[in-house]
């Protein structure tokens, strides 16, 4: 199928820019780093501190990346050609956001355990984090390609996208931090995972309709 | 492919208040090149894009074979190829992997089907290199590659000719000559007329 | 059942006229409905026993919270009607729904804000209807921030109309999220119309007041839809008949 094609495509241009793949972690280790800067070093505060901390931080990180989801796609006319294939688009952009999730959500995923034993978060709650920062990034990923669509062609789009997606991205927040918090606390996380994973297949299944009508609206 | 035609009626079109296309008609059918002419602004790409379906008609429509194209946007677009101005080619990807996504979206492509068209518009010789690394007149002739791996009866296309020397110039009339002989169809906007056998060609020129 | 009237909204100069026959009617009703509304309720109203004369400032906070999700749900059906049926009318008044809808958010935060101050000493507390609120203030912000960022008119209008759409799903996710985040940090409970009944002599100047707000819409977007119709058909041959 034509969104494999896709998914293939993308991973492929990725890994012969690999150091591209690093600004998206590198970003967020420098803003988890900055709350301990901010508040001090003390380590209780931290330790409480830490899932919101990691959550914000790589919402931000996530954002920053959603930018070019479609951004060179759109400039060298390879979504023109995208949207002239006669295959659905719908199904190709759930594609390319799949791969970007897989380029920048995974690694954020698996990043964000050690950050968190920076800020004190024990160890053994390593597990909990990866999959509730995976399942929340998914989500994000998905919004944001809405975003990412919306704002081809606009100016300042990167900041525009920033702010029309945020609100958004609140309920993955909300979920998903209070998912982490209570991994890091050795309870139970399914119910927040669950609204989390409802918020997730919402978003995948309604968001490719979005950003390909966004999309075809951008090449008139 | 044989006993295509694209029909086009009143053809309207806008852009913020200026009114771009006024009302233009068209037929092409296979075997025939129609040529659009025009000074810069006339609105050669915006009625292809319209043909396309990529800009959206405030009135007229457009028949595929009989068929308003709307009805059936997907089957219009498998049938046809659009080059724009810009080669969609990715600069990290050689010339052969990016017509192998390009084509392969389409249908099943072999790389030696790959290899073949890529020789056959003379960029054999650099089809493993990353595109970045070539110039621009060797990115078109990769380009032109994806009309012959296409296999589409419509051919859209907007300045062909750029970027090439005498010998591409050659080249894509030569193309678009055995197109024409397979009773394909083709659209395409030029400043200079192409060299293709005049019972083929007809033109439409878009600033009378 | 003729359905000319219905196809002729679609028309710039029939509904150009048509807003500016009914807007005196909304403005009238309006205006003699809210000061009925505000003088019972800061009048004749008795102060409430637990909350002293502090409430009072309800009868604006209420119908401007109400009214903010009221104006997003119209900009979002307007906008869907614009997008799927390409009607540039009804881009025209999404684009004049949406500053009135972020005016009124704003109204709402600011006296949710004020009644805040006397009852628990500061200006802003993390309520569910307040946080909310606020988000609510950026989806519009959003897009209006979007639509600006279009030279293109019907590119602005399009892509807005997108984003308005996929809001109107999001606010109800939003507001209960917001709901269930309140609950699950346990922070403070109290409601701003709370849970206990309210006395009738409190409610008529309310829903009057509400009528009488949601009008005042009714009537500031006719205004703003004439302007949007000027301002979008200025070239068109019948703005001259019609300003002449």
């Amino acid at each position: 199928m034509a969104a494999r094609l896709v998914i293939a495509r993308d991973l492929k241009l990725a890994f012969r820019r690999p150091e591209q793949l690093l600004h998206p972690l590198a970003f967020f280790v420098l803003v988890t780093t900055l709350f301990p800067l901010s508040v001090g070093p003390e380590s209780s505060i931290l330790r409480t501190l830490a899932p919101g901390a990691l959550w914000v931080a790589a919402l931000l990180a996530a954002l920053l990346a959603l930018d070019f989801l479609f951004r060179d796609d759109a400039q060298d006319g390879t979504l023109e050609q995208y949207a002239l294939s006669g295959q659905s688009l719908t199904w190709l952009l759930l594609g390319k956001t799949a791969a970007h999730w897989l380029l920048t959500g995974v690694p954020l995923s698996v990043m964000a355990p050690l950050m968190g034993y920076t800020l004190g978060v024990p160890g053994r709650a390593s597990v909990g984090i990866i999959l509730t920062v995976a399942l929340g990034s998914l989500a994000l990923s998905f919004i944001g390609s809405i975003g990412a669509a919306l704002t081809l062609g606009a100016r300042r789009g990167g900041m525009l996208l920033a702010i029309l997606i945020l609100p958004l991205a609140a309920p993955i927040l909300i979920f998903g931090s209070k998912a982490t918090e209570l991994a890091i606390r050795g309870e139970t996380y399914v119910a927040p995972m669950e609204l989390l994973g409802a918020i997730v297949v919402l978003s995948f299944t309604l968001a490719p309709l979005a950003a390909a009508a966004a999309v075809r609206i951008s090449l008139e | 492919m044989v006993g295509s035609i694209l029909r086009a009626e009143n053809l309207h079109l806008w852009r913020a208040e200026r009114h771009v296309l006024k009302g233009i008609d068209l037929t092409v059918c296979g075997g025939e090149l129609l040529q659009l002419t025009g000074v810069n602004g006339a609105g050669k790409t915006t009625l292809l894009r319209v043909l396309c379906g990529l800009n959206h008609l405030e009135e007229g429509r457009v028949f595929w074979n009989g068929q308003d194209v709307r009805q059936d946007r997907e089957g219009f677009h498998a049938s046809l190829v659009y080059l724009g101005h810009e080669p969609p080619l990715k600069p990290d990807l050689s010339g052969i992997e990016n017509l192998g996504f390009w084509a392969g979206m389409r249908h099943r492509v072999s790389p030696a089907a790959i290899h073949e068209a890529l020789v056959r518009t003379g960029a054999g010789e650099f089809a493993t290199r990353p595109v970045r690394t070539l110039s621009a007149g060797q990115r078109r002739r990769v380009a032109l590659a994806a009309l012959i791996l296409a296999a589409v009866p419509l051919w859209l296309l907007d300045e062909p000719t750029t970027n090439l020397d005498s010998g591409g110039q050659e080249l894509v009339a030569a193309l678009l000559d055995a197109h024409l002989a397979a009773g394909g169809l083709a659209i395409a906007a030029v400043h200079h007329r192409l060299a293709i056998e005049p019972a083929r060609m007809r033109e439409l020129n878009l600033s009378a | 059942m003729t359905w000319t009237w219905f196809h002729r909204l679609g028309s710039p100069p029939h509904v150009y006229r048509l807003a500016g026959r009914l807007t005196p009617w909304f403005a009238w009703s309006a205006g003699l409905l809210i000061v009925a509304g505000l003088f019972g309720g800061l009048v004749l109203a008795p102060p409430d026993y637990q909350q002293g004369n502090g409430f009072r400032i309800i009868y604006v906070h209420a119908p401007t919270a109400w009214l903010s999700l009221m104006v997003y749900t119209w900009m979002g059906m307007a906008a869907a009607v614009g997008l799927i049926w390409r009607i540039k009318v009804a881009h025209a008044v999404a684009a004049a729904c949406a500053p009135v809808g972020a005016s009124f958010t704003a109204v709402a935060l600011a006296t949710g804000s004020l009644f805040g101050k006397p009852m628990w000493g500061t200006w802003w507390v993390w309520t569910p209807r307040l946080t909310s609120e606020l988000l609510l203030l950026f989806l519009y912000l959003g897009y209006m921030g979007l639509r600006a960022s279009f030279d293109d008119t019907q590119r602005a209008d399009r892509a807005s109309a997108v984003l308005a759409v996929v809001g109107i799903v999001n606010v109800p996710i939003v507001h209960y999220s917001v709901v269930w985040w309140n609950d699950l940090h346990q922070a403070s409970s109290i409601t701003l119309t709370g849970k206990d009944t309210i006395a009738t002599s409190m409610l008529v100047p309310l829903l009057v007041s509400l009528l009488g707000f949601s009008l005042y819409f009714g009537a500031v977007l006719l205004v703003r839809l004439r302007a949007e119709i000027l301002r979008r058909e200025r070239a068109a041959a019948w703005i001259r008949e019609a300003l002449a």
